[in-house]
């Protein structure tokens, strides 16, 4: 699981572009959006694509997002558990 | 109609020009056919969280537009009238590359949103909350000019009062590639101080953003008139120099009394044809100037030229490193600018002390 989060870390900073951040920087809870990372609601959509293409995952219902990409602990859990890649 | 006047003026371009407290001293000599820009630091201006989504082009457009903006001492503009020959070619390229490499699947969509020409214009307006008029004109090598002609046409008219215009363009890989193949770009390395002495065909890429704030009242610190302007889709070469002296007296100038003429030759052997029928008849006593070994070709590569035009008259400083020519020259009043890309869109352009 800890490989996952790193992996999924180092996505995000790649996919979202986010400059001058490294892994280290990104706390496994750290709230993702809003007053925490910052994401808004474009970076769902590349974080939605990133599921899809990366892991196999289409996510339905896009309400879903709200709980998934919470913090990196709640999308790495639903990552492992959905996956199929 | 109201005069038009260049009150503050920034080039981001592949030499220090983003600073205006220097003038072209200390310049990067490349051994090279592609240049970038020498970058400001982008994160001085722009908030992280907005520059994320930015490529090169639209930060050095919003990062040159600030520093024009602050040196004219406005918080805002009437209008944001921007010019690009090739738009956001780097977001471009990524969304198409993801198509193709996808499989048309898995697409994102903040490149293909950042990839609009008008991109550059519409992030300015964002970063000033500026809701005024927003217009990007697209028109290969004359994109500055037509945005600077339709500044121009606004402040006489006294529509507005104060505009921003400027012209960017930027490199991208694919794009550079394309150009390589088809020989738009020489295909040995050239250097810069060698580049008219070159005789092959293709020019030097480069790329860059120059942004002016014009007004129609002149200031203290204003630089130049912009006096008159005039593009042409199609000019053939043997016409170029009568075309000159036509668009001269049609603004009651006589060819003997430019002090200067800024050109745009960038060291292409099938093209520069049409500059050499200038600096070879009425203009061949008359101090030349030229600009592309420094900054390198891009379709508003004549942003720069206008900057230069205007620093040279402000300051009445002509720096070596322009020279085309020696002569006598030590007063700079009226500035005659001739720009054309591979014998097409061409554009006169006058400035005058005022």
């Amino acid at each position: 699981m800890d490989a996952l989060k790193l992996e999924l870390k180092e996505n995000i900073i790649e996919q979202l572009n986010l400059e001058d951040m490294t892994a280290d920087d990104i706390a496994n809870d750290d709230i993702l959006f809003g007053d925490g990372l910052g994401l808004d609601s474009i970076d769902a959509l590349e974080l939605i694509v990133m599921l899809d293409k990366n892991y196999g995952i289409k996510l339905a219902d896009p309400k879903e997002g709200r709980a998934i990409f919470e913090s990196i602990d709640t999308m790495a859990a639903y990552i492992a558990e959905n996956r199929s890649k | 109609m109201k005069k038009v006047y260049i009150n503050s003026v920034c080039a981001i371009t592949p030499q220090k020009t983003f600073d205006n407290t220097q003038f072209l001293e200390e310049l990067i000599e490349y051994d090279a056919n592609v240049i970038n820009v020498v970058n400001p630091v982008y994160k001085d201006f722009i908030p992280p969280a907005a520059a994320r989504r930015m490529a090169k082009g639209i930060k050095m457009g919003v990062v040159a537009s600030k520093l024009a903006l602050k040196e004219s001492g406005l918080e805002n503009v009437d209008a944001i009238i921007t010019g690009t020959g090739m738009g956001c070619v780097r977001d471009s390229e990524k969304f198409v590359s993801a198509i193709i490499d996808n499989d048309e699947q898995f697409l994102t969509p903040t490149a293909f949103i950042q990839s609009t020409h008008n991109t550059v214009g519409g992030q300015i307006a964002l970063e000033l909350g500026c809701k005024g008029y927003n217009f990007t004109y697209v028109h290969s090598g004359i994109s500055f000019e037509s945005a600077l002609l339709d500044a121009k046409m606004q402040l006489e008219l006294d529509e507005a009062k104060a505009i921003l215009v400027g012209g960017v363009d930027e490199l991208g890989d694919h794009t550079v590639a394309i150009h390589k193949l088809v020989n738009h770009i020489k295909s040995e390395n050239i250097n810069s101080n060698a580049l008219l002495e070159s005789k092959t065909q293709g020019c030097v890429f480069g790329e860059g953003a120059g942004f002016f704030v014009l007004k129609n009242e002149k200031q203290e610190s204003s630089y130049a008139e912009v006096v008159a302007l005039n593009t042409y889709n199609t000019l053939d070469e043997e016409s170029v120099n009568e075309e000159a002296i036509r668009f001269l007296e049609e603004n009651n100038i006589e060819a003997s009394s430019i002090d200067a003429i800024i050109l745009g030759n960038n060291g292409d052997v099938n093209f520069d044809g049409y500059y050499n029928k200038l600096t070879s008849k009425t203009f061949k006593d008359i101090q030349q100037i030229y600009y592309k070994h420094i900054s390198g070709e891009f379709n508003t590569a004549s942003s720069f030229g206008l900057w230069l035009g205007a620093r040279i008259i402000k300051s009445q400083i002509l720096p070596e490193a322009v020279k085309l020519n020696i002569t006598e020259t030590s007063k700079f009043k009226t500035i005659l600018l001739y720009n054309q890309y591979r014998g097409k869109n061409h554009s006169f352009t006058i400035l005058k002390q005022c």
